[in-house]
């Protein structure tokens, strides 16, 4: 097996060529498969059932029995492809689906996930990612523990990873539900269960190594299932192949027909109301939603532990370099496909006669994706008309036309006229942006179960054997509860993801930076920081979406606070603050609770400051102070 | 790995440098993720190439500024490590 691992890890270049080589081969035979023939349903199986059945494979090639290798994947992940897998356990289904539909519907607005979901690797870079490689431990957890006096500092971040990262998970098994339900056309429920199994057999055997190699194989697919069909789709509209550059004149011609429409909004102003006019409320919710999803990116322990992973702290800080760039690729072509999709929408569908409106508008429409609400009956032929009033004059007007955030990405393929085939590659890219999520977001919280809890505070003496046994049984556990969870919520949760972010920012950024940067800082620093800072975001994140009018009533001596009806509930936004960005509020309280607390409580040990001169420098040995308390 | 213990002077340097290029590429980021946005609705006025300045910025300009940010921070640090001899391989 050590040899095994050797060749493999000498020969990854030589590996994942190959594989993709073999993926794209296996793309063009689907293809003739379709020409010949061949159901589309079954292309559709072909791709989701050997897809996951080459991550299976690779989880159980990656299967072992060693501790280090279970938690950190032994510490031998090159720069270069923990980048990739990092990029993969990043991009979730949201990413890949929805953000193309966000930015389509929000125009300028949107482009806060653009922003907020890549400038958070910065901080990742210069403050984090090479100072917790060098501390050199399994978990974010024991960070907390090793600089802030142990188990209570501990088993706080473990609340807060464990809060945060399942709310996460569970919006990614949804993720994984809706592709799974819509290509194998199985329930939403049972869908959600299957996706499970995927996930399961691609982390239980082999924990973070197993994950790792998985998630380097599911970039691979999911970048190139995401760039084919919008790289088409701008040759064929504008004659150049470089989607990046070109949707500059489809914006151009989108503003054209945004005066031949008189809408009121135009797609690329930024910080605009509905009317049309400066809203300063819409430019600090911009900046707001920015500053909680970068910070909340720095903050997320899924991603920081894939930094324990790299050999040298040198490698961490190029990994950093990597996965941005890799999640660059993705995230600067999304707002590419908004943009042609509006394009197409506004030059070949608004102002059409109903008879005349292209193919993938019927197509889409049957699934519930697309609604052209004209006729008096629409709402009988388009799920997605109900409640849309059409003049039934023959001819769709912008008022009558509707489309599922989805549908973008999904109905590019079409759009551009491209086969079947592709339509199920983009399938492939989905599952392995939700898969690869959701799989680093389960071992973030079975190992903060497995190694903290259990091996760190309840049984110190247990062996190893033992402690896999346990991690293994948890992670399948918690899989199974978030299956559950996200089956019974249904679909519509997607802004759990925004959430997350808000949640690990407020709970665990102040205490890694200052942990780092700031030496005074003592353990009730860092425990109060943890406790201010979460308690505080949970408190109002609950307050305004479940109890609205409630905290308006009682919080009013803070300022303005408006009352949003939003996913059926009456939910409270504090200055006009939208509660996805409650981190805002979290974040700077944790900072102010640490440097308070710091400055009027006993400094950090002698010991403890050693213990940080030791991790900022890259070379020479951890002196930890743990032995010292 | 052979134990390079730097003297205390040395350690202060190191982290002096560490610190700095910390605040520059801070710096830098805190003016890509916010400063410039704050001045798209004049931005928008411009257009090259078809893209509204302003939300080119934020849709391409800043992701581009972030990726060098990370290559810049990785190649300074080296540079930094190297002159103190405190590279880990």
């Amino acid at each position: 097996m050590a040899a095994m691992q050797g060749g493999f890890l000498a020969n990854l270049g030589k590996v994942y060529g190959i594989y993709t080589g073999t993926f794209i081969g296996f793309t063009i035979f689907i293809g003739l498969l379709e020409a010949f023939g061949v159901p589309n349903r079954i292309l559709g199986y072909l791709f989701i059932f050997l897809t996951i059945g080459v991550y299976a494979l690779i989880g159980y090639l990656a299967r072992t029995s060693e501790v280090s290798e279970y938690y950190v994947a032994g510490r031998t992940v090159p720069a270069f492809y923990n980048g990739m897998a990092t990029g993969a356990d990043w991009m979730s289904a949201a990413s890949f689906i929805g953000m193309a539909g966000s930015l389509y519907f929000g125009g300028y607005g949107g482009l806060a996930f653009v922003l907020g979901w890549t400038g958070g690797y910065v901080l990742v870079s210069i403050l984090m990612a090479p100072y917790l490689r060098k501390f050199g431990q399994f978990t974010v957890p024991d960070f907390f523990s090793a600089r802030y006096g142990g188990n209570l500092a501990r088993g706080l971040a473990v609340i807060v990873l464990i809060t945060a990262s399942f709310t996460y998970v569970v919006a990614q098994i949804v993720g994984v539900g809706i592709i799974t339900a819509r290509f194998l056309d199985i329930g939403f429920e049972i869908a959600c269960f299957v996706g499970l199994i995927g996930i399961l057999m691609c982390s239980m055997l082999g924990g973070m190594k197993a994950v790792t190699w998985t998630q380097v194989a599911q970039y691979i697919i999911l970048i190139i299932a995401y760039l084919i069909p919008v790289v088409v789709l701008s040759a064929k509209v504008t004659g150049i192949p470089i989607p990046q550059i070109m949707y500059g004149q489809a914006l151009e011609k989108i503003a054209e027909f945004e005066k031949t429409f008189a809408v009121t909004q135009p797609y690329t102003a930024a910080f605009v109301d509905a009317k049309g006019s400066f809203s300063a409320t819409a430019m600090w919710n911009y900046f707001a939603l920015i500053l909680c999803l970068m910070v909340g990116t720095a903050s997320l322990p899924h991603i920081l532990m894939r930094y324990f992973t790299t050999p040298s702290v040198k490698q961490a800080r190029d990994s950093v370099a990597w996965s941005l760039f890799f999640i660059f690729l993705l995230y600067f072509t999304a707002p590419a496909y908004a943009a042609f999709a509006k394009l197409e929408v506004y030059q070949n569908v608004i102002g059409q006669p109903i008879a005349q409106l292209p193919a993938w508008v019927a197509s889409w429409g049957s699934i519930g994706l697309v609604g052209a609400c004209d006729a008096a009956n629409a709402a009988d032929l388009f799920k997605l008309c109900a409640g849309v009033k059409g003049n039934a004059d023959g001819i769709l007007q912008l008022s009558e036309f509707r489309l599922h955030t989805d549908a973008v990405v999904l109905a590019t393929p079409e759009i551009a006229g491209l086969p079947y085939v592709i339509s199920g590659l983009v399938a492939a890219g989905g599952l392995a942006a939700a898969l690869s999520t959701a799989d680093g977001l389960l071992l973030a919280i079975a190992n903060a179960l497995s190694h903290d809890i259990y091996y760190k505070m309840i049984d110190p003496n247990a062996d190893t054997k033992r402690r896999l046994i346990i991690s293994r049984v948890l992670l399948a556990l918690v899989a199974m509860v978030a299956a559950y969870v996200a089956g019974t919520l249904g679909a519509d949760i997607l802004f759990l993801v925004s959430w997350a972010f808000s949640m690990a920012a407020a709970g665990l950024f102040a205490g890694l930076v200052l942990g780092i940067w700031w030496k005074r800082a003592g353990n009730a620093a860092g425990v109060w920081g943890i406790i201010a800072g979460f308690g505080l975001c949970m408190f109002f994140l609950v307050g305004t979406e479940f109890y609205g009018p409630w905290i308006k009533s009682t919080m009013s001596w803070m300022g303005t606070i408006d009352i949003v009806k939003i996913r059926g509930r009456d939910v409270a936004y504090i200055w006009g603050i939208n509660n996805i960005s409650v981190g805002i509020f979290g974040i700077p309280t944790a900072f102010l609770a640490m440097l308070i607390v710091g400055y009027f409580s006993k400094p950090a040990s002698h010991e403890m400051q050693d213990f940080i001169d030791s991790i900022r420098i890259p070379s020479g040995s951890v002196r930890n102070a743990e032995a010292a308390h | 790995m052979a134990e390079k213990q730097l003297t205390g002077e040395q350690q202060v340097a190191y982290w002096h440098k560490t610190r700095n290029l910390m605040w520059v590429i801070l710096a830098a980021w805190f003016f890509f993720s916010f400063v410039i946005h704050f001045f798209a609705p004049q931005m928008n006025n411009v257009r090259i190439l078809g893209f509204p300045l302003g939300y080119y910025m934020a849709a391409q300009g800043s992701l581009i500024a972030f990726v060098l940010m990370c290559v810049w921070n990785a190649k300074a640090q080296d540079r930094i490590d190297n002159e103190f001899g405190v590279q880990d391989e």
